[in-house]
């Protein structure tokens, strides 16, 4: 019998298959049509202190091998989140629940850190480090009303979501930048987060940095447990959507296959610079596809966007990734990074 | 009053079904009939089906379901696309990977049916929802003595379906296309206002559409007029299809209890949706 149990951030995992964070939402709506079970552990979509709207439609447009998503964090806010979303989880749930969070700056990632170390049932937290970095940038000028929540600034990104249309780029500003742009903050979100909770923290990284490592090794310094490797890519498309008039493009974030090859190249360079286990995540769409990020470095691993196509795509993994060991008699721990030690 | 306030039942599923039918009915357009009895059973008009249709696409596409038989499910559909290109390429005995049914369908109801009546309006591939709902309509109404009167607008006369389907089922059928190739030459929606000037709007209980996106805003600031009841199915782009991701978002008015200021929401077109009171969605 093949073991696929494992372990991330003092997290015990049945498997090593997770669901990256804005795949399910709060799972409610999943749970009607698959066994949410099957995963090892679950990431809850982006919560954030305050409830967010998002952004306006189009907010997904499919592009070759891939989507590129501009959710704009909408959320119900922390309160409603420990309401009715945690307790509906705990209560369908025999796995872990890894929380992802996401704040302006370092006061307020640990605001809502605090509050969750309180919670029973919540296994780690996941820090949604790509959202704009706003302590050090002047507000954008050209800001969309957000009328049922006024102030937040962020922009975006979850599973999907990395840098969204309205924030992510600005002709006026250029780029803005996020937390896990900056070494710098992203030392500090994760050592204050880190101070308040006895809880595991993974921070979860942008791909949109020159040298991913640097950001990976700072995380890693400053305490973070574990590393989710990576949110989705910069970048812009046309979307073909009924309810647009205009053929102004998405700015958004590209999940799908088309990333995979650039993740595996980050995963094989970030796995040869720190100890803490990497969670790998990007373009996974079959086990073959999963096997190949443990090759490179992952101990566990994340289904994004793929899932919307097919459901029943972790039970394909798991019985491929079991087969796969089975067949190469290896052990799971011994394929994470067998390509590099090899 | 009669309400047949419909429960949609929460089921969901993923089957992969086989292909007993496809026809190209018009050019470009086909009607693609699948054995799927789950779905069949359940299936309410307005709700759709969300189909992966091959290699090359990367999210599902999402259909109104036009008709359900026995074990059958129909969708009519225009090819538009990568998607529905490669749908239209499949034939019968291939499987089709289909979730569904899924969203919110129309909810019928009649005040007075032996006087009153409700008015279907589509436009191009908006008669498929719209062609079950009549269905529907006729079967709960037998009693109902005033004709179902269906609008049907298109660009040309090849691209208006469905006209003997709904004539079959009883219905009084008013045409209009936009090069005036068959029936009335303009816009569905000026068809429409048009028959409301003749026609004595308090006797409309309903009204229900589904088409491009213009013509349904169109038809809304024609239902405020006359304040008739009305309900549009919303198109949109869609990944999930269940509401998970919110990709698909529509803004709707909503009042704040707390400060009476008017705010709006963000609704899901593929759960809360895809059919909306008119009155809730803000148009844009």
């Amino acid at each position: 019998m093949v073991n696929l149990s494992t372990e991330i951030a003092r997290i015990k995992l049945k498997n090593p298959l997770l669901v990256a964070s804005g795949i399910i939402g709060f799972g409610e709506e999943y749970s009607k049509l698959i066994n949410l079970n099957v995963f090892g552990a679950i990431t809850t979509k982006t919560v954030t202190l305050k409830p967010r709207a998002g952004n306006p439609s189009p907010r997904i447009v499919e592009t070759m091998e891939g989507m590129i998503n501009s959710i704009g964090l909408e959320n119900p806010g922390l309160e409603i989140f420990l309401k009715e979303k945690l307790p509906f989880l705990k209560r369908k749930l025999k796995i872990p629940i890894v929380v992802s969070i996401a704040a302006e700056n370092a006061e307020e990632f640990a605001e809502i850190s605090r509050r969750l170390d309180k919670e029973k049932g919540i296994s780690a937290l996941e820090l949604n480090l790509s959202c704009p970095n706003v302590r050090s940038k002047e507000p954008r000028a050209k800001s969309p009303p957000l009328l049922s929540c006024p102030p937040p600034r962020l922009a975006s990104g979850d599973a999907g979501a990395g840098e969204s249309k309205n924030g992510g780029i600005n002709s006026e500003q250029g780029v803005i930048s996020l937390i896990s742009q900056d070494a710098e903050l992203t030392y500090e979100v994760v050592k204050r987060v880190k101070k308040v909770t006895k809880l595991p923290v993974i921070a979860k990284l942008t791909p949109n940095v020159t040298d991913i490592t640097v950001i990976a090794k700072t995380a890693e310094s400053a305490g973070a447990d574990a590393l989710s490797l990576v949110n989705t890519f910069s970048a812009l498309a046309f979307p073909h959507s009924p309810l647009t008039t205009s053929h102004s493009p998405v700015f958004g974030g590209l999940s799908g296959p088309a990333i995979k090859p650039i993740v595996l190249r980050m995963i094989y360079e970030t796995y040869q610079k720190v100890k803490i286990p990497i969670i790998g995540m990007g373009g996974i769409n079959s086990p073959q596809d999963a096997i190949e990020f443990f090759l490179v470095g992952a101990k566990a691993i994340a289904l994004g966007s793929a899932l919307f196509r097919d459901p029943f795509l972790p039970q394909k993994i798991l019985i491929g990734l079991k087969q796969y060991l089975k067949i190469q008699k290896i052990t799971l721990s011994k394929l994470t990074g067998s390509m590099i030690h090899e | 009053m009669l309400t047949a306030k419909l429960s949609i039942q929460n089921k969901v599923y993923h089957l992969q079904s086989l292909i007993t039918d496809q026809k190209e009915i018009s050019s470009g357009y086909f009607r693609l009939i699948f054995s799927a009895p789950q779905i069949a059973q359940i299936a309410q008009p307005g709700q759709f089906v969300h189909i992966y249709c091959g290699e090359g696409t990367y999210l599902r596409r999402p259909f109104s379901i036009a008709k359900v038989k026995k074990n059958q499910v129909e969708i009519i559909y225009k090819v538009v696309g990568k998607g529905t290109e490669l749908l239209s390429r499949k034939k019968k005995g291939n499987t089709l990977d289909v979730l569904g049914p899924l969203g919110n369908g129309f909810t019928q109801s009649l005040n007075h049916p032996i006087t009153q009546s409700p008015i279907l309006i589509a436009g191009g591939t908006g008669v498929a929802s719209l062609l079950f709902l009549a269905q529907k309509l006729i079967t709960l109404y037998t009693s109902h003595l005033t004709p179902l009167t269906v609008f049907l607008g298109a660009k040309t006369k090849n691209d208006l379906l469905c006209i003997d389907n709904f004539k079959k089922l009883g219905c009084q059928v008013k045409l209009a296309t936009e090069d005036g190739s068959l029936g009335y030459k303009g816009l569905v929606t000026d068809l429409f206002r048009n028959s409301l000037i003749t026609h004595n709007s308090s006797l409309i209980t309903n009204i229900y559409a589904c088409g491009p996106y213009a013509m349904l805003k169109e038809i809304a600031k024609i239902t405020q007029k006359y304040k008739i009841p009305y309900q549009v199915s919303l198109e949109a782009m869609m990944a999930c299809g269940l509401g998970a991701c919110r990709g698909c978002v529509v803004k709707t008015s909503h009042q704040s209890l707390t400060t009476s200021h008017q705010h709006f929401v963000y609704k899901t077109v593929c759960k809360d949706g895809p059919v909306f009171e008119a009155n809730q969605i803000i148009w844009e």
